[in-house]
């Protein structure tokens, strides 16, 4: 199960109060956790990537074992403890603002 | 019981203020989606808890939430604004062209004769409309081959913030967008057309004839009236009695003729309010003193009232889509600032009295009244 760890507006908007855990089939990439996510919880679509371009939302920022993943190619596989569900995958709103 | 319901609309969330026919004690609900920008929220006339909110936000984008039980409950729908095409492009702030792009929804339009129909007015400017509750939106593209490739933004965005329905006749459709103008639909939103003659924009518009590129603030009108429309435009506020075929200035003794919202009174068709700004550089009341402005000649003759506002050391300013009247006996209006403070008046403009002073920086206020 890969964990994914919501900020705080988006864990409210889905409904859940802490981690969620989903199912990913085949390689663990961004797309295919965003996939999982968005299908698990509809209402996340156009929150975390624009749901045009599927680009990631300029005020979105994802880390992964204490890295900035937010630049990486979203078909790269994740880190492994991330795909073995010792590590969370973390969205996080950017600090904007003074 | 007689009551009001108002739907209040925030930097950080949406807050339900409600009270009795007297309008002297109110509860207040919140936030509700805290930390989220609400732009607009708006009651269906037919079925009153129905309520739409456009709920926004930087970091993660666009939801729609509707309730059906007053404003209890929420459900996030559809929030897919996808411009018909390809929407090609308008004219930026340095003159090139830009490409159309969605960026939130500013005003939601509810049907006047189905909860399930509403209309919304986003930025980048457009006109969408959803037939099923809110799950699928529309857009209804002929609006933006009115002269879209010639519109460019305000200082606030290039925003469809006004919509207005003919309750005399449902194929007539009133827009306005800053920085367009006023736009006019004979045939339910198909076809579009310019409305902009008589308005004077001597800086921002050399062109005394240009048919778009008018910042108009907000127009309204009357119900039993809909040929007589009001504007509050950057500068000037204006009337047309003519369905905004010719507009003519009305704002005579104002001490400041810019502003944001008008609104009409509820049983008095020439009963109009506007809160005058400073200017376009100060947006603040003039001389720190906060006065509603009523006109009983449908313009002009204009008298402030003052009872209840601060007359000192004020400087918040009041959104466009942030007054609102109800339509019991005695018409009551309400306003918001950007000082979080909601007032209202239970007798028309004669007398205020601030129902909450605190919220954050208030965007928009509609008014529910129960009978």
């Amino acid at each position: 199960m890969i964990r994914v760890a919501l900020p705080a507006h988006l864990r409210t908007l889905a409904g859940v109060s802490d981690e969620v855990q989903l199912e990913v089939e085949g390689a663990v990439t961004q797309r295919a956790v965003l996939d999982a996510l968005e299908a698990r919880y509809p209402t996340l679509r156009g929150t975390v990537r624009d749901q045009q371009t599927q680009k990631r939302r300029p005020l979105v920022r994802f880390f992964a074992c204490s890295e900035d993943l937010s630049h990486d190619s979203p078909d790269i596989p994740l880190p492994e403890p991330v795909a073995k569900g010792t590590e969370p995958f973390f969205i996080v709103g950017a600090m904007a603002g003074g | 019981m007689s009551g009001v319901r108002l739907l209040v609309g925030t930097r950080k969330g949406a807050f339900v203020l409600t009270a009795d026919g007297k309008r002297q004690d109110w509860e207040v609900s919140g936030p509700h989606f805290a930390g989220w920008e609400i732009y607009h929220l708006k009651g269906s006339p037919v079925d009153p808890n129905r309520i739409y909110a456009s709920q926004t936000s930087g970091w993660f984008g666009q939801i729609i939430q509707r309730s059906s039980d007053g404003g209890k409950t929420w459900e996030a729908v559809g929030k897919d604004f996808n411009y018909e095409g390809n929407p090609g492009t308008h004219q930026w702030y340095d003159g090139t062209q830009h490409p159309w792009e969605f960026k939130r929804v500013w005003h939601l339009e509810p049907s006047l004769s189905d909860p399930e129909t509403a209309y919304a007015g986003v930025e980048d400017a457009a006109l969408f409309k959803t037939t099923d509750g809110a799950q699928t939106w529309q857009e209804l593209p002929g609006l933006r081959s009115a002269k879209g490739n010639l519109w460019q933004p305000g200082a606030g965005g290039m925003c469809l913030h006004t919509i207005l329905l003919d309750p005399s006749n449902p194929n007539r459709i009133f827009v306005a967008i800053s920085a367009a103008g006023a736009f006019r639909s004979d045939d339910a939103g198909k076809s579009w057309a310019p409305i902009n003659k008589g308005l004077k924009s001597q800086f921002e518009l050399p062109d005394p004839n240009a048919e778009v590129g008018h910042c108009v603030h907000r127009i309204a009108m009357h119900r039993s009236r809909p040929d007589v429309l009001f504007m509050q435009k950057h500068w000037d506020v204006m009337r047309s009695d003519n369905s905004g075929d010719l507009w003519t200035e009305v704002s005579d003794n104002l001490p400041s003729d810019f502003g944001f919202p008008i609104d009409v009174h509820a049983h008095e068709p020439e009963t109009i309010y506007v809160v005058p700004i400073k200017s376009d550089s100060e947006h603040f009341p003039p001389d720190g003193k906060l006065r509603v402005y009523r006109s009983r000649t449908g313009g002009n003759q204009w008298e402030p009232l003052t009872n209840g506002l601060p007359q000192s050391d004020c400087y918040v300013n009041v959104l466009r889509d942030a007054m609102a009247v109800d339509s019991l006996d005695q018409c009551g209006i309400y306003f918001g600032t950007t000082g979080g403070q909601v007032y209202a008046s239970a007798d028309s403009g004669d007398t205020w009295k601030a129902i909450v002073r605190d919220l954050p920086a208030v965007l928009s206020v509609e008014a529910q009244t129960f009978p």
